[in-house]
């Protein structure tokens, strides 16, 4: 099993790491690296719970290997810190279990950035990759739409 | 003197001798094996030959565990082997586990095992289970250690069978002027918890024995694990995190086994079993599955006179907590109805189809689903309003369940003020049926439901409370955090009963069932009712304490003194009292004298007066209470493709008390969304060999986002007397008249009786074609 040294920057620090070919960025993420955020749900993309930024995108960590992150700049839900998003799934109730939370917050947060002006079928055409069992979407709903409002109305 | 004066060996010295004492700079560096399972391809099939050769020589494996026969495992009966021994019964039955130094190496290991199945004769559904000549899925079923209250039939596959015999079936059908009768069938599907199930083992040289689980019965987990394998249960320690979502799939205890079984064979190095997706799905314990067939009988006024039903139940292979589910299901077979006459057969099948698990509302969408639709039946047959027919039979105080418990004013909500609610919300008397244009029609349904929880009746919690020098709370409660802020909820409960600001109260999420006190499982939303109490309790005597001590050091009787907002001080006069701070560790006097000590508040709650059921007639008082609600939904229906799409999903439920608002919503919201996917999409499909065929996340498909339809939800308050400040519980509510709401709204709409699930446009078709 061949290894390689990448370097990855991840939420602003420069972090040196040893993977296998085929270690996927969520397996080295969270195994090498300790940041345990970003979850497992079905390894294969379906489900959206290991969601990370990668260079501004959303990217489902399980679906990208490690040495593909090489050099690039990713930001895990550690790299968040009291983001409007964030604060907006607190006060709607936008999580039950929260397993899915970190997932859906990452993927909010790059929609929020890429399109603060995004509209229901483009709100809808993001938030449909990761999926919440628990709370029926009412309330993720809620938060995603009060932090664009808010952006909204401040331009 | 037997102990005092001995030489007792040091608690801690194994732990010194062989290294594994653990110090603070000890714990950045555990190592842990992975274990990783080989499932069986097949639903019944011999297993002829298992070779591990060619798995031994990757590099880092450590144990194999395969082909060897190991204690019977199972909550109602012991059926199950934890490695599959001698057949597997289902797909996805777990054959092998190896465990090695990685993740990577377990899995190649595990992929390099070659195993000869023979095949035989697949059991693919509990009705062909019940046929005369049906193959067996359990040989030896009379051998088989149970439980008193199940009732396996030896050389059937019938895993138990509860009855209910309630009134006089004759006289109902002789009152009876117009009858319906119907058949019914669903196959098991998934709970999908976004987390799957994990488990760790790590044995301990002293012995212990120290177990890290998602679930939601660590408790339970002890309880088997040192049954099963005659442990010490104090040696065995079980640690439960947040939990990733449940839904009642995580109450089995499964994984459990295996990690403790894979750390055994490799010295009790800490090992961890985790499932792939497709591993939970049908390895771990599935939703469970029906076939029914219901007859109901009642006058021309619309009053239901007779009930006949009978349940098969799709337990699968193992009958674990399909016997409680089956149970469960004839308890409350009627529905929230007055029905004088009842006869039920309830019947848990085994298949060979992955057994079952609790799934939330244990039995009740199901049960729902049957006569719901039976009853929407009934009101065509008598041309009645279907919201009035169910108006009329409401259950009331007075009334009796099945099981002969009579209902009163506190033990069951108000079913028909659910359904006044439901009629306004859905603006039902606008009409249930609306052309939009020549393709597509708006169309509403409509659904009650009932539950108890029918639980152990000695199923016991407890809340411990300890102060911190600063007059804050920490609380300690066996429910686990699963999703349903059960423990926010407690938080709230002590702060209004001290009257104290909520953010002093620390709650412990974690719990370890050496430390915690016990609540039996967090299941059948009994954590606020029955926690709730045990808090309630555990608030009293921290109550007690305070003004015990706050009574010397003020020099007040204890009848005088409140105790409010941080303080102990006299009713009479405010400006006379004490900051819990200074006596909650004790009191000390200016010249150091100290009295009193730490305040560390118990409660206790156990449910009473329930009792076992009689196996002739099913009479018995089950469970505590019966959270009733109504529900409706509004779709628009293409009539050229049968597709549809949900507008807007209603539920009204009488929750005693609402405790905290976003909560209570979240709850009902969340259960709705997995009732709405359970009725219109979500199944397993199974092919002749039992296999299932959709075990991904890509194929089962939950409802994900905009999918949901616009969710109205009310709450009616009729309190629960006994309960926490009146609280019924919520956590399953929303979810259970989903099905049968969509199932009636889609018949309508389409022109068809619609008897299965899921509600795919291609049953729909199929329904069509078939009625030409």
């Amino acid at each position: 099993m061949k290894s390689h040294t990448i370097l990855l920057n991840i939420n602003g620090e420069k972090r040196s790491v040893i993977v296998r070919s085929g270690d996927t960025l969520l397996y080295v993420i969270r195994e090498k690296l300790g940041l345990t955020g970003a979850k497992p749900g079905c390894l294969n993309g379906d489900c959206g719970a290991c969601t990370v930024n990668v260079e501004g995108w959303p990217m489902k960590s399980c679906l990208m290997l490690a040495v593909e992150a090489n050099g690039k700049k990713v930001i895990t839900i550690e790299g968040l810190e009291n983001t409007p998003i964030q604060q907006a799934f607190v006060e709607n109730f936008a999580f039950q279990c929260g397993y899915c939370t970190p997932g859906f917050i990452m993927n909010c947060h790059s929609l929020i950035e890429r399109h603060p002006d995004a509209e229901n079928p483009l709100i809808k055409e993001w938030l449909e990759s990761n999926i919440c069992r628990c709370t029926g979407y009412a309330e993720i709903e809620k938060a995603v739409k009060s932090v664009l409002r808010k952006n909204q109305s401040r331009e | 003197m037997e102990v005092i004066g001995k030489s007792v060996i040091r608690k801690e010295a194994l732990d010194k001798v062989t290294g594994r004492a653990r110090y603070t700079h000890d714990y950045h560096t555990v190592p842990m094996l992975s274990a990783k399972m080989v499932i069986s391809p097949y639903g019944h099939a011999k297993i002829v030959k298992i070779d591990t050769t060619e798995a031994w020589k990757i590099d880092g494996v450590r144990a194999i565990l395969a082909g060897k026969e190991y204690p019977l495992t199972g909550e109602a009966i012991r059926d199950r082997p934890p490695i599959a021994f001698d057949k597997v019964r289902y797909h996805g039955e777990t054959v092998a586990l190896v465990v090695a130094d990685t993740p990577v190496q377990a899995k190649m290991a595990a992929d390099l095992i070659k195993v000869q199945y023979e095949l035989l004769p697949v059991v693919n559904s509990p009705s062909q289970a019940f046929e005369k000549r049906a193959p067996l899925v359990h040989e030896n079923l009379g051998k088989y250690k149970k439980e008193e209250d199940s009732h396996p039939v030896p050389d059937t596959n019938i895993a138990t069978h509860i009855k209910i015999r309630k009134g006089n079936l004759d006289r109902g059908w002789a009152e009876a002027e117009t009858v319906v009768e119907a058949n019914y069938s669903f196959s098991p599907s998934d709970h999908a918890a976004m987390e799957t199930r994990c488990a760790t083992a790590e044995i301990l040289p002293d012995g212990n024995i120290i177990i890290t689980t998602s679930s939601q019965a660590p408790f339970m987990a002890k309880r088997l694990i040192a049954d099963y394998f005659d442990e010490d249960m104090g040696k065995i320690i079980v640690h439960t995190p947040l939990v990733g979502g449940a839904y009642g799939g995580k109450a089995a205890v499964q994984l459990e086994v295996l990690a403790y079984l894979a750390s055994k064979a490799v010295g009790g190095k800490k090992v961890e079993v985790f499932n792939t997706r497709e591993e939970d799905m049908i390895t771990s314990p599935c939703h469970i599955g029906l076939d029914a067939k219901v007859k109901i009988g009642a006058d021309y006024s619309g009053k239901i006179k007779a009930m006949e039903i009978r349940f098969l139940w799709d337990g699968g292979a193992y009958s674990d907590k399909a016997i409680d589910l089956t149970r469960a299901g004839a308890v409350d077979c009627t529905g929230p109805y007055n029905v004088p006459n009842v006869w039920c057969d309830s019947y848990c099948m085994y298949t060979n189809h992955p057994y079952a698990a609790p799934f939330r509302g244990f039995s009740h969408s199901e049960l729902s689903f049957v006569i719901e639709r039976t009853l929407d039946l009934l009101a065509q047959k008598l041309k009645m309003d279907p919201l009035e027919l169910r108006y009329l039979n409401a259950i009331k105080p007075g009334n009796t369940t099945p099981t002969r418990v009579r209902l009163n004013k506190s033990n069951v909500g108000n079913l028909q003020k659910c359904i006044e609610r439901v009629r306004d919300l859905m603006k039902w008397d606008e009409g249930s049926l609306k052309e939009i244009n020549e393709r597509t029609v708006r169309v509403k349904g409509v659904s009650c439901s009932w539950k108890t929880s029918t639980i152990d009746p000695n199923a016991p919690s407890g809340v411990i409370l300890t102060f911190n020098r600063d007059g804050s709370i920490n609380l300690f409660s066996g429910v686990i955090e699963i999703g349903t802020g059960t423990k926010t909820i407690l938080a709230q409960l002590l702060a209004e009963r001290l009257k104290m600001d909520v953010d002093k109260i620390h709650v412990r999420m974690e719990v370890d069932t050496q430390t915690t006190p016990e609540h039996w499982k967090t299941v059948a939303s009994r954590g606020t009712f029955m926690a709730g109490r045990a808090l309630l309790e555990a608030a009293e005597d921290v109550i007690r304490q305070l003004k015990d001590i706050a009574s010397t050091v003020l020099r007040a009787p204890i009848e005088d003194l409140v105790v409010a907002k941080g303080r102990v001080y006299l009713r009479d006069d405010p400006t006379i009292g004490i900051d819990i701070k200074d006596i909650c560790y004790g009191y000390q006097y200016p010249n150091g004298n100290s009295i009193g000590g730490q305040i560390i508040g118990r409660g206790s709650y156990i449910l009473r007066h329930l009792t076992h059921m009689d196996p002739e007639t099913g009479a018995g008082k089950p469970g505590p209470e019966w959270t009733v609600a109504a529900y409706g939904v509004e779709i628009e229906f293409d009539k050229r493709d049968f597709t549809y799409r949900l507008l807007k999903a209603c539920t009204v439920v009488d929750i005693g008390r609402v405790l905290n608002e976003k909560a209570a919503l979240g709850q009902v919201m969340g259960a709705m969304s997995m009732g709405i996917a359970f009725a219109g999409r979500e199944t397993f499909y199974f092919d002749e060999l039992g296999r299932v065929l959709n075990p991904q996340l890509r194929t089962y498909r939950p409802l994900r986002y905009g999918e949901n339809p616009e969710y109205l939800v009310e709450f009616v308050e009729t309190p629960q007397l006994d309960g926490p400040y009146g609280a019924r519980g919520v956590g399953e509510h929303g979810l259970m008249g989903m099905p049968a709401a969509l199932g009636n709204a889609l018949s309508i709409a389409a022109n068809v009786s619609l008897h299965h699930l899921p509600l795919i446009p291609e049953l729909i078709w199929k329904t069509k074609e078939a009625q030409k």
